[in-house]
């Protein structure tokens, strides 16, 4: 029929549908492995999420908020933010950065942190812009850096060897100052800073930070920090805040997640944080993409951080026993990965912990020349033959390098005493049937 | 000091200003009577409020669920959508959640509108649209509703798009046209007609069809609501927007979907894959369970689609009386719940007010300040050639409580005392 058809019609309908902004963005990992770990897993270590629930107190508001006398918590709030939460917010963090917030102007809450990156990428990042991403990477940045039309630059954190005895720490994990100045160009317009890094648990120390500061400020270049991790660390360590480093605030926009702080993902309510010049754009972006958050999670949400204000740094504080509640999951998990001869990488901060896998290679061989990660194949082979769920850190590289680390697994911890016990179990099986056999 | 080259990328330039942001803020005063934005003060059913705490209250749905919509929600939305739409829905491939139906609009653009690309925007708009078209790089081709003199009564059936004016904004770069049944501001519900003449363009000149049909349920006496992915050749160029807010009065909850064949549902998939992942997991399971409780009701007339329907028809014709009332000549709406009113007769001469916005925006910042009455200025939902058009115009929303419309009326009754 197509002789019925202008010329031009049947030039529109041999274009593809969809707009090229898609192009090389389809893919997703979380869609494949969270449908192999729902089909198959017995143990789910994979997807970051914890398996116990938020705490009551956080609970409990979410409840006042739902079931109480005001019903207009089930109606729009503040577009870019509900006053209560920003508020807060505005506090805590005004406190933890030694400024004075505007929680009008300076912070703004988002549907997850998620939205709060791509807000970030979309707000500052033009067709061409260069954006520097430090592998491994929580794996959003670099489809979202493409779909605003910009070009990902790659830096690698690299592994020194530990000391002689020690085990391998997320810290041993560094970047190379050259070669970090030399991803700098007069096209970058931004650095995504994650620390606590996920896949890694890498708490980035001051001196780490300070490299890139001076760098950011020497480039004029912007500073995008998830810090969705912030209150997850361990050993005493300190999560140090890149804003707070000279020049830095003017240039940097923070984003946390209560997903994260409160152990509650599935309310997705997150924030960013940083001065008016810059969050006013992420509002215009926002204003036009989502526009306003779900109003019950944030009153919820609001309460929650009032309490843990009033509670601040007492030992009552969820901020305290989080993390010391799970720096005892990372030390047992740690234990038995070593033992088993599953070599983890102790991390300094986050819930998850990468471990080398080299001493069980044999069940899953290598198929040279073939496109798909080795970790991958084997991360498939084992939640279908092991029912243990984890996700390959191939993952969180970019194309070209998904081979350079491809003999390593990240594992959640964030979760129940029976579910890491199980997931021992299940390791353990697996060794006596490779030694037996 | 330190140099600073950083400013809004291209995408968001000249985007940054909201009518909302305006009008919410000056009609945040409690003292004043609010049937500006359009949110309900009325209570959301006690059993929608009683599910999302059951939910709540669920240990592993306060984490993480299926990206593309909660297994729950889309099972529950592929079958009251099958019985709407008259044809099988997989609840997995064919329905996106979103945050609210605001995200759907703008996964949608976002997939497949390239930029310079041209969309039909019929005015007055959701004024959403424009900036989201702008924001992808593509041009909003606007074409107004006019009003045909056809007697005495105003109803938004008398707003209707000129056939030969409407086929002129087709050509070969017109990638889609958004339609919004029923309308706001307006309240049209588009007749079968209507949606056949958009229907033949778009088949005509392939092109696709965003729908944003958010109250859909909200349809008065003696009129349907039809979707036009039902109309032959429109189900595979259709994107069918909703949104729970509406729905159940729960515009705080902030869920939408999409609705449309496969292929192009999986690229909306890829868009919020890329934008916020997951939408919030206790929201959609109380959502999902609504829906069960509803569609198990749908040949009810209890079902809350249509007992909502019946509450507001009841308040449309009140704020209807009181305006008229009044003195003025509202537009009766068929659907949804806003009601726009030419307030020109009032003769408020504003002629001395500085500044350069159109009359209704100077109209109703007086109206907010003197008379305590907020509303909100039809010429925002216009483009720049029909601002004059419409800025004798104000919609009110009449979702409201009681006590509220009484409040409204208190005012509305001593305005034409004042006036006389």
């Amino acid at each position: 029929q197509t002789h019925f058809l202008s010329l031009s019609l049947q030039a529109k309908m041999s274009r593809p549908v969809q707009a090229r902004r898609l192009e090389g963005i389809d893919k997703n990992i979380w869609v494949e492995f969270v449908k192999l770990a729902t089909t198959y897993s017995t143990v789910n270590l994979g997807q970051g999420f914890p398996d116990f629930p938020p705490p009551d107190f956080l609970k409990e508001a979410f409840m006042r908020a739902i079931s109480g006398e005001n019903h207009m918590l089930h109606q729009y709030t503040r577009a870019f933010g509900h006053p209560p939460l920003v508020k807060i917010l505005a506090q805590l963090f005004g406190k933890l950065l030694g400024r004075d917030l505007d929680p009008m102007t300076n912070v703004m809450v988002t549907v997850g942190a998620y939205q709060a990156l791509f807000c970030c990428f979309q707000a500052f990042v033009d067709e061409g812009d260069e954006v520097i991403i430090i592998e491994p990477f929580f794996d959003c940045y670099e489809p979202m850096v493409k779909m605003a039309g910009g070009k990902p630059v790659f830096v690698p954190l690299r592994p020194k060897a530990p000391k002689h005895g020690k085990l391998m720490s997320s810290a041993d994990w560094q970047l190379d100052p050259a070669e970090l100045a030399s991803k700098f160009s007069e096209r970058t317009k931004a650095i995504v800073l994650n620390s606590p890094n996920n896949p890694l648990g890498k708490v980035f120390s001051r001196e780490e930070l300070q490299l890139i500061a001076d760098l950011c400020v020497k480039h004029d270049v912007l500073c995008i920090s998830d810090e969705v991790y912030e209150w997850l660390v361990y050993d005493g360590k300190e999560h140090i805040r890149i804003a707070n480093l000279q020049g830095m605030w003017e240039r940097t926009v923070i984003i946390g997640s209560a997903g994260k702080t409160f152990s509650a993902t599935g309310w997705k309510v997150g924030w960013t944080v940083g001065p008016n010049r810059l969050l006013q754009h992420i509002r215009t972006v926002h204003q036009n993409s989502v526009y306003h958050c779900a109003t019950a999670a944030q009153e919820a949400v609001a309460q929650g951080f009032q309490r843990e204000l009033e509670l601040y740094g007492k030992p009552d504080s969820y901020f305290v026993q989080l993390p010391k509640l799970l720096q005892q999951k990372r030390d047992w998990l740690v234990q038995s990965l070593d033992a088993l001869g599953m070599k983890p990488i102790v991390p300094e901060g986050t819930y998850f912990l990468v471990a080398d896998i080299s001493e069980f290679k044999s069940d899953v061989p290598d198929v040279p020349d073939s496109d798909e990660p080795y970790d991958s194949r084997f991360a498939k082979w084992m939640v279908k033959n092991k029912g243990l769920a984890v996700i390959p850190l191939s993952t969180f590289y970019c194309g070209a390098h998904k081979n350079n680390y491809n003999h390593f697994i990240r594992f959640c911890f964030a979760k129940e005493e029976a579910t890491l016990k199980a997931a021992n179990d299940i390791l353990q099986k697996w060794k006596r049937e490779k030694t037996s056999s | 000091t330190m140099a600073f080259r950083h400013k809004n990328t291209r995408r968001i330039e000249g985007l940054d200003s909201n009518v909302w942001v305006e009008f919410t803020k000056v009609a945040a005063d409690p003292s004043i009577v609010n049937l500006g934005q359009g949110l309900p003060d009325i209570s959301p059913p006690s059993y929608v409020k009683e599910e999302l705490a059951k939910a709540a209250a669920v240990d592993r749905l306060n984490q993480y669920t299926r990206g593309f919509g909660h297994p729950s929600l889309v099972k529950a939305l592929s079958q009251v959508y099958e019985r709407v739409f008259g044809r099988k829905i997989d609840p997995l491939s064919d329905i996106l959640v979103t945050v609210g139906a605001y995200g759907s609009l703008f996964s949608t653009i976002h997939a497949l509108i390239e930029e310079g690309d041209e969309v039909i925007i019929i005015e007055p708009f959701y004024d959403c649209y424009e900036p989201m078209v702008k924001m992808v790089g593509a041009k909003p081709v606007f074409i107004p509703l006019r009003y045909k003199n056809d007697g005495n009564s105003a109803s938004s059936a008398d707003w209707v798009l000129d056939p030969a004016e409407l086929a002129n904004k087709f050509n070969s770069k017109t990638k889609a046209i958004i339609l919004n049944t029923p309308h706001n501001p307006i309240g049209k519900v588009f007749t079968r007609e209507e949606l056949q003449v958009i229907a033949d363009l778009c088949l005509k000149h392939d092109t696709l069809c965003i729908s944003d049909e958010v109250y859909e349920w909200l349809v008065y006496k003696g009129k349907k609501h039809i979707k036009i992915a039902t109309l032959p050749g429109m189900w595979e160029r259709t994107i069918t927007i909703g949104s729970a807010g509406k729905t159940y009065s729960v515009t705080g909850w902030k869920l939408g979907w999409s609705i449309g064949p496969q292929n192009l549902i999986k690229h909306l998939q890829v868009v919020h894959q890329n934008t916020l992942y997951t939408c919030p997991t206790p929201l959609q399971e109380a959502l999902a369970q609504a829906f069960w409780i509803d569609y198990k009701r749908m040949d009810d007339p209890d079902c809350y689609f249509y007992s909502l329907s019946r509450e507001l028809e009841s308040k449309r014709d009140r704020m209807a009386q009181l305006l008229q009332e009044a003195g003025l000549k509202p537009v009766v709406p068929d659907g949804g719940y806003f009601m726009i009113v030419d307030v020109s007769t009032l003769n408020v001469d504003l002629s001395d007010v500085a500044g350069k916005q159109p009359y209704d925006y100077k109209f109703v910042k007086w109206m907010i300040t003197s008379k305590k009455l907020s509303a909100i200025p039809l010429s925002a939902f216009c483009g720049p050639e029909t601002k004059r058009q419409f800025e004798k115009y104000i919609r009110f929303c009449f979702i409201k409580k009681d006590s509220t419309l009484d409040a409204a009326e208190v005012i509305l009754k001593n305005w034409n005392k004042q006036t006389a």
